[in-house]
């Protein structure tokens, strides 16, 4: 989606969506970006989209996104994470699009000199990202019906 | 003080706010963007009550919705400023 107009973008008009990918999540590569030798313990999470919903099978999940926002937001989750721990490295990737059953939305990772750091700031991560991306998920049941899941 | 250094705002009729819906509210609504005039003092929630009112469909808009303004979550009584970007967020659904 080319959008140029708008106030909020004009830091990426040089088309850096960086945290947002069309593509499966490359883990291996959100690994190598906080990978340092001092940082001995590195937690990775990953949303996946699940099989069981309340009202009936999804097969696929499409998610849409105020994509400008979400860069934007994720920069500063970034940030407020690595001010409340310095020694950590952090990283984040949202998928966008349609997202088969069993493949990941989202990845954090955190790496730390010791696994408790790791384990708070990848906490902090993800419940930040969920609460504060701008993010849409609309769920294709495998009858073809298809709903907002925004409750 | 020189006058030029007063309020802007206080020396405009009106301001203009690009308005942003997105997933459902983008659905109910049948558009993506609307531009909006409003009164130099304008909040988010007045512009979003202008868009309840004077926008076709407007009334399928929640009163409170969640809003950011320029890319940033924003409270209610925030005030607008001629060129901002608001952005209507129905509940999110991240991750």
């Amino acid at each position: 989606m080319m959008v140029t107009n708008w106030r909020c973008c004009r830091r990426w008009q040089g088309g850096d969506l960086g945290y947002l990918t069309r593509e499966p999540i490359d883990v291996a590569a959100l690994l190598a970006e906080v990978a340092a030798p001092g940082r001995g313990g590195t937690v990775a999470f990953l949303g996946t989209v699940r099989r069981s919903a309340e009202d009936g099978p999804v097969s696929a999940i499409e998610y849409s996104a105020y994509e400008e926002m979400v860069v934007a937001e994720l920069d500063r989750i970034l940030d407020e994470a690595r001010a409340r721990w310095p020694d950590v490295g952090v990283a984040a990737s949202h998928r966008l699009g349609t997202v088969p059953t069993g493949e990941a939305s989202i990845g954090v990772v955190a790496a730390a000199p010791h696994r408790d750091q790791a384990f708070e700031a990848g906490r902090f991560l993800i419940e930040e990202a969920k609460r504060r991306l701008p993010v849409w998920k609309h769920e294709r049941f495998d009858d073809g019906t298809v709903q907002w899941r925004d409750t | 003080m020189s006058s030029h250094l007063a309020d802007p705002r206080a020396a405009r009729a009106s301001i203009t706010v690009e308005c942003r819906l997105f997933a459902r509210y983008a659905e109910l609504l049948g558009r993506t963007q609307v531009s909006l005039r409003l009164p130099p003092t304008a909040t988010v929630s007045d512009a979003i009550a202008a868009l309840r009112t004077g926008v076709e469909k407007g009334d399928l808009l929640p009163a409170a919705p969640l809003a950011a303004v320029n890319c940033e979550h924003s409270a209610p009584d925030r005030p607008l400023h001629d060129g901002d970007e608001l952005a209507l967020l129905p509940p999110l659904a991240g991750g």
